[in-house]
């Protein structure tokens, strides 16, 4: 009770540097570097989001859920119930369960500092000035480094100080961060991330794990609105009929309208 | 047949004033006939209120406004909004025409407002429409202020602190105030229930009763038209007017036409663009609501940000300006009146106004002046003194001042959804300075317009 009192001032004076005082401008000292990200290049083929779905069960699921997603709605990437149960079954006995997780987020939140994040519509949350979510993602998940500073001992150039290991990493290797030292504009020094550089290979070259991520993040971003598809069909007839209708009602509209002058 | 149909009717018109209505508000309601494309958005803002009203409708079955952690440490709130999204058949569709319709609510009703003030729809005998459109504008953003609570995303948590933290600038009973809204030291599950209870019943009440009022009101002295003339002066022997027509069959059939073409449009963004941008859905509301957790920037949906502008823009540097603007306006009044103890008044006011500027802190008045701003609308029947109504036939004066003032709340809008920076600041504050001098030196331009002679009856395109 005591620790919500001293959050409540603390909330508020935030709340009210920001709205008031235009000098500090917060959101470009929270994000004052440009972020570049990659664009990703998505396939919505059956062949391509199945296999991200296969990537997302085996290398995703086992900490962060997809909780408004359920497994049976992988039949619309062509996927049998049958398939569904046999291959991508882990954390539950229903096709018609969600995509939870078991790990207990008490636990999560002590082994990594923070609960890790539902996944479900990461790839809209993730959208902005710099990219699309996809984007981020695909940028994201192809930058981890190794640095033996974090606890994990990895790091990311997208995500800076990120909680989340590189769990892709027996597919993609091991990259190291080459830093360069700048000046910036204060006279302060900083380190500056030059580039990424693979020092253990993996599993895959480069290219292969380029697609991989490709098609996991295309799964990532289907699951984000898995009407999407159905969406833009029926939005076609929809604008199809209305544009019909506008004629019709033209045309009554002018049969009406002809003997006012 | 047709004779059982007419007892039928005689007998509900012996008890109810069935045909007499039909009649008064359709078929021998007379409507001006040179109505143009901005007459249109009045129908359209009816036809939006319908769809969020049936939409809502189905919403709220499926809706669950609780903000405890469901089993995966979810919202229950947001969790119920993707369920509405992924799992209730159409549910999709029927969210986005929601979520789509509150900010094509604010577009039309935006242009509908603007069609008033190019055509002078305000002037008398219509200051009492003016006045419940005005009272309508206050309860939209109230209820989409409310609404945008509900799906309890990042955005949707931190916006409504923001808000809410605004009515702590009241003096002394701010504080209290604050909390009393929120139901709790922070937004919290008390501020979702509330929020919901205002968005799904009190406000539509409201809403829709004052549609009614400002229907009625209408009907009562009848629709201005582009050109500014009454077409009730000149009737025929039957004692209908001879530039009007009757709404049913004309404007219906003309309004159903333009409805197609609204939902055309409505329909494109719906099923290809729902998220606009991620201005008609922010991105960041995709995350659920973490009290603990402050995003980098907190930006109004589009539709309050010339408002939000106007609040940014009124720091403690920018009173001086303010209080310059204001002794001007006193001044020009105090020289204006003849009556002395209007004079008197009008000094007093100005002085007590331009004292409490300083003696007040700031952010009271950013909050005073991103109300008043939006108030300052129900004064335009008092304040456009010119003897014209349409811009048709008002002067270059005027028109060019009427252009300044549409660029300074476009540009308020658009500085509104940035983050704060010192450039940005200066340019809303000169636009706040021009949007608040827009309406009050309004008196004294509208007099020194060189105005166009009116013509007797309506001109036809």
């Amino acid at each position: 009770m005591s620790s919500m009192k001293t959050m409540f001032p603390k909330t508020l004076r935030f709340v009210a540097v920001a709205l008031f005082s235009a000098a500090l401008p917060l959101a470009a000292l929270a994000d004052g570097t440009e972020l570049h990200l990659d664009k990703a290049p998505l396939q919505f083929d059956n062949a391509s989001l199945q296999n991200g779905a296969k990537l997302f069960v085996n290398y995703c699921v086992s900490c962060h859920s997809a909780s408004f997603m359920r497994y049976n709605r992988l039949r619309s990437i062509g996927l049998t119930d049958q398939q569904i149960k046999d291959n991508l079954l882990f954390t539950s006995d229903k096709v018609g369960d969600l995509m939870t997780v078991a790990m207990r987020r008490e636990d999560a939140k002590q082994w990594f500092g923070a609960a890790p994040p539902d996944l479900t519509v990461v790839a809209r949350a993730r959208s902005g000035e710099f990219g699309t979510g996809a984007d981020w993602l695909y940028t994201y998940l192809r930058q981890f480094y190794r640095d033996d500073a974090r606890p994990t001992g990895w790091n990311n150039a997208v995500f800076p100080n990120v909680g989340m290991p590189n769990v892709l990493w027996t597919l993609q290797g091991q990259q190291a961060a080459h830093f360069v030292e700048k000046v910036d504009e204060h006279g302060g020094k900083e380190n500056h991330l030059e580039k990424l550089e693979i020092v253990q290979p993996g599993k895959l070259s480069k290219e292969e794990f380029d697609e991989q991520v490709a098609d996991l993040v295309s799964f990532i971003t289907w699951m984000g609105e898995p009407a999407q598809e159905a969406r833009q069909q029926i939005g076609w007839y929809v604008l199809a009929l209305l544009a019909v209708l506008s004629v019709l009602t033209y045309l009554l509209k002018r049969s009406f309208w002809k003997d006012v002058h | 047949m047709n004779k059982l149909a007419q007892q039928l009717m005689g007998w509900v018109d012996d008890r109810f004033p069935a045909t007499k209505m039909y009649k008064e508000h359709l078929s021998e309601y007379y409507a001006p006939k040179n109505f143009n494309f901005w007459y249109f958005f009045g129908s359209f803002a009816l036809l939006v209120l319908v769809i969020q009203i049936v939409t809502g409708i189905f919403l709220v079955m499926h809706y669950k406004p609780d903000a405890s952690l469901n089993a995966s440490g979810i919202p229950v709130a947001f969790a119920s909004v993707e369920y509405i999204m992924r799992d209730v058949p159409g549910g999709w569709i029927i969210r986005y025409m929601h979520s789509t319709g509150a900010s094509a609510f604010f577009i039309v009703v935006y242009l509908h407002m603007f069609r008033g003030m190019l055509y002078g729809s305000y002037r008398k005998p219509r200051e009492l429409i003016w006045l419940f459109g005005v009272a309508i504008f206050l309860c939209l953003m109230a209820e989409a202020f409310f609404g945008y609570l509900l799906p309890w995303g990042q955005m949707s948590g931190w916006g409504a602190q923001v808000i809410v933290n605004l009515f702590e600038a009241i003096p002394v009973i701010g504080k209290d105030l604050s909390t009393l809204i929120r139901g709790d030291f922070v937004v919290g599950d008390a501020t979702l229930n509330r929020f919901f209870s205002f968005h799904v019943i009190a406000i539509p009440l409201v809403l829709i009763g004052l549609v009614a009022a400002h229907i009625i009101a209408l009907h009562e002295v009848g629709s201005n038209n582009p050109d500014g003339v009454e077409i009730k002066k000149h009737k025929d022997a039957n004692g209908i007017p001879l530039d009007g027509v009757p709404f049913h069959p004309y404007y219906t059939v003309k309004d159903i036409f333009g409805a197609s073409l609204f939902l055309l449009v409505f329909s494109a963004i719906i099923f290809f663009m729902p998220e606009g941008g991620g201005y008609f859905l922010e991105y960041n509301n995709f995350v659920p609501y973490d009290q603990l957790k402050t995003p980098p920037h907190i930006a109004p949906v589009w539709y309050f940000t010339p408002y939000y502008s106007i609040l940014r823009a009124t720091t403690s540097d920018f009173m001086p300006w303010l209080a310059g603007l204001v002794a001007v306006i006193g001044a020009l009044t105090f020289i204006s009146v003849r009556n002395a103890a209007l004079r008197i008044a009008a000094a007093a006011i100005t002085l007590v106004i331009v004292i409490l500027f300083f003696a007040l802190d700031a952010k009271v008045w950013g909050v005073a002046m991103m109300g008043g701003s939006v108030m300052l609308f129900a004064l335009l029947p008092w304040l456009d003194q010119s003897p014209v109504k349409s811009i048709r036939y008002k002067g270059t004066l005027f028109k060019s001042i009427l252009a300044v003032w549409v660029v300074c709340f476009l540009i308020l809008g658009y500085l509104g959804v940035l983050p704060p920076s010192p450039v940005g600041k200066i340019v809303s504050q000169i636009c706040s300075l021009l949007y608040l001098a827009f309406f009050g030196f309004m008196p004294w331009y509208t007099r020194m317009d060189k105005t166009l002679p009116v013509p007797e009856r309506v001109t036809s395109e």
